[in-house]
């Protein structure tokens, strides 16, 4: 009798055993500040697809995630104290949705093992992996993006761009700076003329910029701009009646509430894109009935197939299946920091995987290798229609300049590598 | 009854001016010093010194300084923000062009730049007073933020205008850069805060100190009486930006890593080092060390009991912050101008009669 007693006694705590830790995600969140705007559907989504993969899955790979959220305002100095206060949590991977937060979390992420993703942000030349070991930003980034947009115009103008007018408005910033090297080589190789005009921050005052754009008359108009910035641009742009066709905003300055402030006079606008928008996916019917009808849904719960909703959604996706990826490789439910980073490594996104995810078509198909963390940049390009309000995909998801870029990578990565003594990796 | 003077014999006349006359507030001082020096080194971690400690050390440093001029000149300065950019580009600068020399001085001449450039701003201040000065200074915040986004050279031809700070050593330990400890950015940070409130201290209460609080209290007086309002004032902004300048370099170099001009040293960070010294007190160092622990702390004290113990939404939370910030300096100004010190010091004073105040 007794002994039976201590085999059940033994056999409840192996059973209790695995009730281990969860997979902990940060959420390095912004729902105030100037760019809240863009920072609430993005955190949105990300907490919506963990709370549905909790609710219908029962988690990644039967373990449940948690979602750690931190406020950060778009500030590098509570996203420092949002770092160090959730890392001793098990943090898996960081995802900060700010490039000033990104350029000081590299270097303290590669001391922690702890792996970042910065989808479409950050630094670019961190798609190079042999300097940039725990930094991603697969699918695509700015100089995919800026490279897109070029190519987006050779193909709207017979091939040929010589003498052709292009005014790059931007943040100034770190974020907003990014894409004018991979701009002036791309100048030099297709002879357009570039203009820049930096727009400071918050980016509510844009008159002169916008007087100097109706002065000089470029045929076309990129721009760089993240929260209220994005709003004032797209308005100053339909007072002074720039055609809205030939305005195109980068990933970031593309999403529902960019243009609704400007009502009919947005109508035609574009923006670069390297995922699908609007909410025709099977994986919103679990959402509502999972998430949204059982009253789990982040925030208001009124973003839900908003642009950066898909795209705080798609990088929850991505970051599930590189968990999934990570317990595969070795073998474990409940992954740490380490075994996360080879998963991201080691991804590979098929249109079956996304298919199954009831996401057919919604990103491209990828697979990330430890030179590259970059993936393949490929770039589509939506429109703005104002009347039905809603954004669609205008072109296919195409190929970038990946010689220019690829150079540019080289070029910074390694002078990154040599200031900060960092030895190649994959060998 | 346990907090008097009566009993603590003075022999000497420099035992009598000392900073600390009452006996209990020396053991005190010496055993804040023993704490910070013997015993936190020893139990801090990552988040602790991240997050609360090298704020608030750096924090007070900007806070000391400016306090010599907002508070002990009278010079109103909205330009803090830009002078801990001089500080953070100066020690940039410094670092990546002298890699072999130690970073103590690189740190040590940030400070003197940046004097020297808060002396080229504070000219104006001899024709210009009040309100007009804060203009004026409000022109050299917005100006230097423009200056280090405009001319690639202060951040080295980067693509994104980022400076990111190398790793470098103090007697073989890496205190900037990736593979800091927690104990020694502390202690590095620690010991350039305890110099700077020795100086501070001792500079206010000497002949430079009371030429500076002449100048405040009415500048027609003091040039009467023999006061150079030209040196005084002159100095005034020379050691606020050797402060400032130093607050800056330690901002940059150890707390964040990498900066952005304009994100980092705005105009809202001019504002807080100011929002600082207005509840801590002005006109005194303990003041700048209390409205620095007060502004660093109540953040994530906030965040602690509303988000982690409540379970409250982060953005109320965040909105909630700003609300009782705000209110606080109303509040301050209207019930205590002279902030958390005159608190302290009336504390002080009743406790010096306690428990027999007739």
């Amino acid at each position: 009798m007794k002994t039976k007693f201590a085999t059940m006694a033994v056999a409840a705590v192996m059973a209790a055993a695995p009730a281990m830790a969860d997979l902990v995600f940060p959420s390095l969140s912004y729902r105030t500040g100037p760019y809240a705007a863009g920072g609430i559907p993005f955190a949105d989504g990300y907490a919506d697809y963990f709370t549905l993969l909790n609710e219908r899955d029962g988690g990644i790979g039967g373990v449940p995630t948690r979602l750690l959220e931190c406020e950060t305002g778009y500030n590098t100095e509570k996203g420092v104290e949002c770092y160090e206060s959730t890392k001793g949590e098990g943090a898996l991977v960081y995802q900060p949705l700010s490039t000033g937060i990104t350029y000081q979390l590299i270097p303290k992420t590669t001391a922690d093992n702890i792996p970042m993703h910065t989808m479409g942000y950050g630094r670019t030349s961190a798609a190079n992996g042999k300097v940039f070991s725990h930094t991603f930003n697969y699918p695509g980034s700015y100089w995919n993006g800026a490279s897109g947009a070029v190519n987006y115009l050779l193909a709207e103008n017979g091939g040929d761009l010589k003498g052709h007018k292009i005014a790059l408005i931007y943040h100034n910033s770190a974020y907003g700076k990014e894409p004018i090297r991979t701009l002036e080589e791309l100048q030099k190789k297709h002879g357009f003329e570039l203009s820049l005009m930096p727009v400071d921050h918050p980016g509510q005052e844009q008159k002169s910029q916008w007087l100097q754009i109706r002065r000089e008359k470029p045929d076309t108009v990129l721009m760089w701009g993240w929260g209220v910035m994005n709003q004032v641009a797209i308005q100053e742009a339909a007072n002074i009646r720039f055609p809205m066709e030939n305005f195109i905003g980068i990933w970031w300055s593309g999403a529902e509430h960019d243009v609704l402030s400007a009502g009919a006079k947005a109508n035609g606008y574009k923006a670069l894109t390297f995922h699908n928008v609007g909410r025709d996916f099977p994986v919103f019917d679990d959402i509502q009935k999972h998430v949204v009808d059982t009253g789990k849904a982040a925030g208001a719960g009124d973003q839900i197939g908003n642009v950066l909703y898909n795209r705080g959604m798609y990088a929850a996706m991505l970051a599930a299946e590189a968990a999934k990826t990570a317990q595969e490789i070795h073998g474990t439910a409940d992954i740490n920091a380490g075994q996360m980073r080879d998963g991201m490594e080691a991804l590979s996104i098929t249109e079956e995987k996304m298919a199954a995810l009831g996401m057919p078509n919604f990103g491209p198909s990828f697979d990330v290798s430890c030179e590259n963390h970059g993936g393949p940049g490929l770039v589509g390009v939506t429109q703005w229609d104002a009347d039905s309000q809603t954004w669609s995909l205008i072109s296919e998801f195409a190929e970038t300049d990946q010689e220019v870029i690829g150079a540019l990578i080289a070029e910074d990565s390694n002078a990154y590598a040599s200031e900060n003594n960092i030895e190649m990796g994959c060998k | 009854m346990f907090y008097r003077e009566a009993g603590d014999f003075k022999k000497t006349y420099s035992a009598d001016n000392q900073t600390f006359p009452i006996k209990i507030d020396r053991v005190g001082y010496y055993l804040a010093l023993i704490v910070a020096f013997l015993v936190i080194p020893f139990v801090i971690n990552d988040y602790w010194a991240n997050a609360i400690l090298l704020p608030f050390l750096i924090y007070s440093i900007a806070a000391i300084g400016l306090n010599i001029l907002v508070g002990y000149c009278g010079q109103v300065s909205l330009g803090t923000g830009g002078f801990m950019a001089v500080g953070a580009y100066a020690c940039y600068k410094l670092m990546t062009s002298f890699p072999d020399v130690n970073i103590f001085f690189h740190v040590l001449l940030s400070g003197g730049i940046t004097g020297m450039v808060c002396v080229i701003f504070g000219l104006p201040s001899l024709r210009i007073k009040g309100f007009y000065l804060a203009v004026a200074t409000l022109a050299a915040q917005f100006f230097l933020v423009w200056l280090f986004n405009r001319v690639p050279w202060f951040y080295n031809n980067s693509a994104s205008g980022q400076i990111n700070a190398p790793e470098r050593m103090v007697f073989g330990v890496p205190v900037t850069g990736p593979n800091t400890e927690a104990w020694a950015t502390y202690l590095f940070c620690l010991v350039f805060l305890v110099l700077s409130a020795l100086i501070a201290r001792n500079l206010t209460r000497g002949m430079a100190g009371r030429k500076w609080m002449a100048i405040r209290d009415m500048d027609i007086a003091a040039e009467i009486i023999g006061v150079n309002p030209l040196k005084a004032k002159i100095s005034a902004f020379a050691v606020s930006g050797f402060f400032v300048g130093i607050s800056g370099a330690l901002f940059f170099a150890l707390y964040l890593g990498a900066v952005e001009v304009g994100e980092a040293f705005g105009i809202t960070k001019s504002f807080l080092v100011l929002f600082m010294i207005i509840i801590g007190g002005l006109g005194s160092i303990f003041g700048s060390f209390a409205g620095a622990a007060f502004l660093v702390l109540l953040p994530v004290v906030l965040k602690v009991v509303g988000v982690d113990m409540l379970g409250w939404p982060t953005d109320i939370v965040a909105h909630l912050q700003l609300v009782i910030v705000g209110g606080l300096i109303i509040m301050f100004l209207i019930l205590e101008p002279h902030g958390l010190a005159q608190l302290w010091r009336v504390a002080k004073q009743k406790l010096r009669l306690w428990p027999f105040p007739h």
